[in-house]
């Protein structure tokens, strides 16, 4: 082993491009499936247009921003199944009070709401920390806690929100073809995310996910961290429950249920890794799309929804074995 | 004490303190008593990044560096600077892509990145721990050239190895630990190695090797005709230029009868070849020969059925914790019942029992094996493989945490099951151990045998030189 290895060499684009393929293979995976899938979904009704797309956006929403509030903790090394429940109280607490709210309003509210969204992560993650009780314990615990709040603040699915704010998410974007639920995904990717990302906290949380003692001989304080990916999981998760808020319009106590699980699926799909350090949120969110439009599909085929869960589930399987295997063949070479 | 402007070595056998000091001079471990003194103030260091501020820069055994992240974000998560890594690295004639993953970086480059990284902050003292352990000669160099240009600026080194040729090459003076304080310091000189070993062994060498030469005659070397016996056999148990991992390429043959020492530093390779021969892990080159036979292991079930079985260091790997004394024993004779219908308990307790009494386990706490004294779970786990039948018996350090009569047992039992003719290899980490036991010793340094020794010659001074390489002595 000499010293003439790893030497940069910025005129060979090709050893970029190698390791470009090598480091996002799996993200690029996914967006090529959506892509597929998109492609397949325009041949299945008889007429396809704007609105397809805009009911896709509708229902992708919720669930990319769930799958976001997941991806963060489990990069971290962590995992979260509060995630679905923390989704409904927020989504019924917004929607109770927001009903009779002006817009303006409900903007100033759905910031409190993020905040303490916020706020319950951290109250999670620091639980963990301190209490050293298993994280999957601790969220599954907390995943009774919010739900049974939920319930206790609103028995029954109620409430409404001022019609601008239901724009949000469900309107459009200068021209029917950009929904604008997805550009509030985007720039909460954008604005959010990505700055994150290239920063020290950012670089913490996957330094903790990937391997904690080198983190911490590195300077990183891993409780911090930890408490810092489960309060950034539970920012996403509050987003997530107001982008429930505003696309189905009402509140729901049981609305979030379904993400719980699906959150994580997305984050497997998307290439995050289980034991963490690995992965980005791009990823998670095409996933979100992928499921979403995979269900939208069997529906539109009219396959019968029990077997449509058979579908999404086997199709879970068959693209982490293929992910899995492919790495296991790129390690051989 | 260290001066400014030295670079000042730490020695110690395994186990003797040596990382722990540094762990403990940066912060990773609190110390539980004693004084910290650092250019003439008193310091109290709870953390590693404070260490960093009053000037105290580490490089780990292990690399710190965070596998999923670029090395340039590496450098950005402890707020290095690349530039000046990279300068640091110029320096020392290496060039390394910043862009890479630190997991895809080779391990000598990723300790020379360590090293640039704590030289970017000029530190008053720089800790080395075996930090060439891991490197080929030429990047050793390099290491020794920096600690000489430090000593020029006035900074000071702390260099922990094994390697006492690179002690006397570089080092102003060198502090010996053993067992966990520190027994002398000296300045290291050609030809000096035997003055260390002297300090790593202590006082107490000459007492102990009056205690082995006692017991030698009473009851625990058992039979010299079984030797000779022994000598005209079949290999049990052949090892043909093995490559696997850190060992290079090792060969030495098991007879029945025999207990074979394998002595070696730490690192060494000893984990990767008993992995090797206990079938957990594959070969990349030369062969294993059980009774003559080519042992192809994928599993160590295959090398169970070849009759190779492992004793480990660490009984709670080897063992069901929560389960009962007899489960545990029988637990690798399921695989030889039939497979599918009941389990003879009758003749399954009678085995067990046999073997129970065979090793005198001490079966008060009989439902649990965790709650058994370490000496009794690691009878245990040698009683599992009298139960089942074995050939040869792999033996890592098999006295580790366990008291001095239960090791006396422990010594007796292996020599008793070679006059039984099984065959033995029997790692230990101590050295006083191997004329007790063994019949005959090799040493591993740097994944190669570097010598072999009978039990006679095996005395502690003799061993220790082998296990340094300096196998020149010995012969």
């Amino acid at each position: 082993m000499t010293t003439a290895t790893a030497t940069a060499d910025r005129r060979r684009p090709g050893i970029h491009a190698a390791r470009f393929g090598r480091r996002h293979g799996w993200t690029l995976g996914t967006y090529v499936l959506l892509l597929a899938l998109v492609l397949y979904w325009r041949s299945v009704p008889p007429v396809w247009g704007s609105f397809d797309l805009q009911s896709l956006a509708i229902d992708a929403l919720p669930f990319a921003f769930a799958a976001m509030a997941q991806a963060v903790v489990i990069i971290s090394g962590g995992i979260d199944l509060s995630v679905g429940s923390l989704m409904s109280l927020v989504n019924v607490i917004s929607a109770k009070y927001m009903a009779t709210m002006s817009f303006r309003d409900a903007l100033l509210f759905a910031g409190l709401l993020l905040l303490g969204s916020t706020a319950a992560g951290a109250f999670t993650g620091s639980l963990i920390t301190i209490s050293r009780v298993p994280d999957i314990v601790v969220t599954l615990a907390m995943l009774f806690v919010w739900a049974g709040l939920a319930l206790q603040i609103q028995p029954i699915p109620g409430g409404g929100a001022p019609l601008k704010y239901v724009q949000l998410a469900t309107g459009q974007w200068f021209s029917p073809w950009i929904p604008s639920g997805l550009v509030i995904l985007l720039c909460a990717f954008v604005l959010i995310w990505l700055p994150l990302r290239r920063a020290r906290p950012g670089l913490a949380l996957y330094s903790i996910g990937s391997n904690r003692n080198a983190a911490y001989l590195s300077g990183v304080s891993v409780t911090r961290t930890r408490i810092f990916a489960y309060s950034l999981g539970g920012f996403f998760a509050g987003l997530a429950g107001l982008a429930l808020t505003a696309t189905s319009g009402i509140g729901d106590p049981l609305s979030g249920q379904y993400y719980t699980l699906n959150s994580v699926a997305a984050v497997v799909l998307g290439g995050v890794a289980l034991v963490g350090g690995k992965g980005g949120l791009i990823g998670p969110i095409a996933a979100a799309f992928v499921l979403t439009l995979v269900k939208t599909i069997l529906i539109l085929k009219g396959v019968d929804q029990n077997w449509a869960q058979v579908i999404q589930g086997s199709l879970i399987i068959v693209v982490v074995m293929i992910g899995g295997l492919a790495i296991r063949e790129r390690r051989r070479m | 004490m260290i001066d400014s402007g030295e670079v000042h070595a730490l020695l110690g056998a395994n186990g003797a303190g040596k990382s722990t000091l540094v762990k403990v001079l940066t912060g990773v471990i609190r110390a539980d008593g004693g004084r910290l003194v650092l250019n003439g103030e008193e310091v109290q260091i709870s953390s590693p990044s404070q260490a960093a501020r009053v000037g105290l820069a580490p490089v780990f055994q292990d690399p710190a560096l965070v596998p999923d992240l670029t090395v340039a974000q590496n450098m950005r998560l402890t707020g290095t600077l690349r530039e000046a890594v990279r300068s640091r690295l110029h320096e020392m004639d290496l060039n390394v892509d910043f862009s890479e993953q630190a997991g895809d970086v080779p391990l000598p480059m990723l300790r020379m990145l360590d090293l640039a990284r704590a030289l970017v902050r000029d530190p008053q003292l720089l800790l080395l721990d075996e930090i060439t352990a891991a490197l080929p000669s030429d990047l050793a160099e390099r290491v020794f050239a920096v600690m000489r240009t430090r000593r020029e600026h006035g900074r000071s080194v702390l260099f922990i190895t094994h390697r006492l040729a690179e002690v006397i090459a570089v080092c102003d003076r060198a502090t010996v630990l053993r067992d966990g304080s520190d027994v002398g310091t000296l300045v290291p000189q050609h030809g000096g190695e035997r003055k260390i070993v002297e300090y790593m062994l202590g006082a107490e060498v000459a007492t102990a090797a009056v205690k082995a030469s006692e017991l030698d005659e009473t009851e625990v070397r058992i039979s010299t005709d079984g030797d000779a016996a022994a000598a005209a056999a079949e290999p049990a148990l052949e090892v043909k230029s093995v490559r696997a991992g850190t060992v290079e390429s090792v060969s030495f043959s098991l007879r029945p009868g025999e207990v074979v020492g394998l002595a070696a530093l730490e690192g060494q390779g000893q984990d990767d070849l008993f992995a090797t021969l206990a079938g957990e892990r594959r070969p990349e080159g030369g062969e294993v020969l059980v009774g003559g036979r080519l042992l192809r292991a994928r599993h160590p079930y295959d090398a169970i059925r070849a009759g190779v079985v492992l004793v480990p260091a660490d009984r709670l790997l080897a063992l069901l914790p929560q389960r009962s004394v007899r489960e545990n024993i029988a637990a690798p004779r399921y695989n030889r019942l039939l497979r599918w219908g009941p389990i003879n308990l009758r003749l399954e307790r009678r085995r067990v029992q046999e073997a129970i009494d065979a090793l005198q386990i001490d079966t008060r706490a009989y439902r649990q094996v965790r709650r058994l004294s370490g000496g009794n779970q690691q009878k245990v786990t040698i009683a599992r493989w009298l139960a089942s039948g074995f050939g040869t018996l792999l033996c890592f350090d098999p006295t580790r945490g366990i008291d001095v009569g239960t090791k006396q047992q422990i010594y007796s039992l292996l020599r008793r099951l070679a006059g039984e003719g099984a065959a033995i290899l029997f790692f230990s980490s101590e050295l006083t151990e191997f004329p007790l036991v063994c019949d005959r010793i090799v040493t591993l340094y740097g994944g190669r045998i570097t010598a072999e020794l009978p039990a006679a010659a095996a005395d502690e001074a003799s061993l220790l030189r082998a296990m340094h390489g300096l196998a020149e002595e010995v012969a």
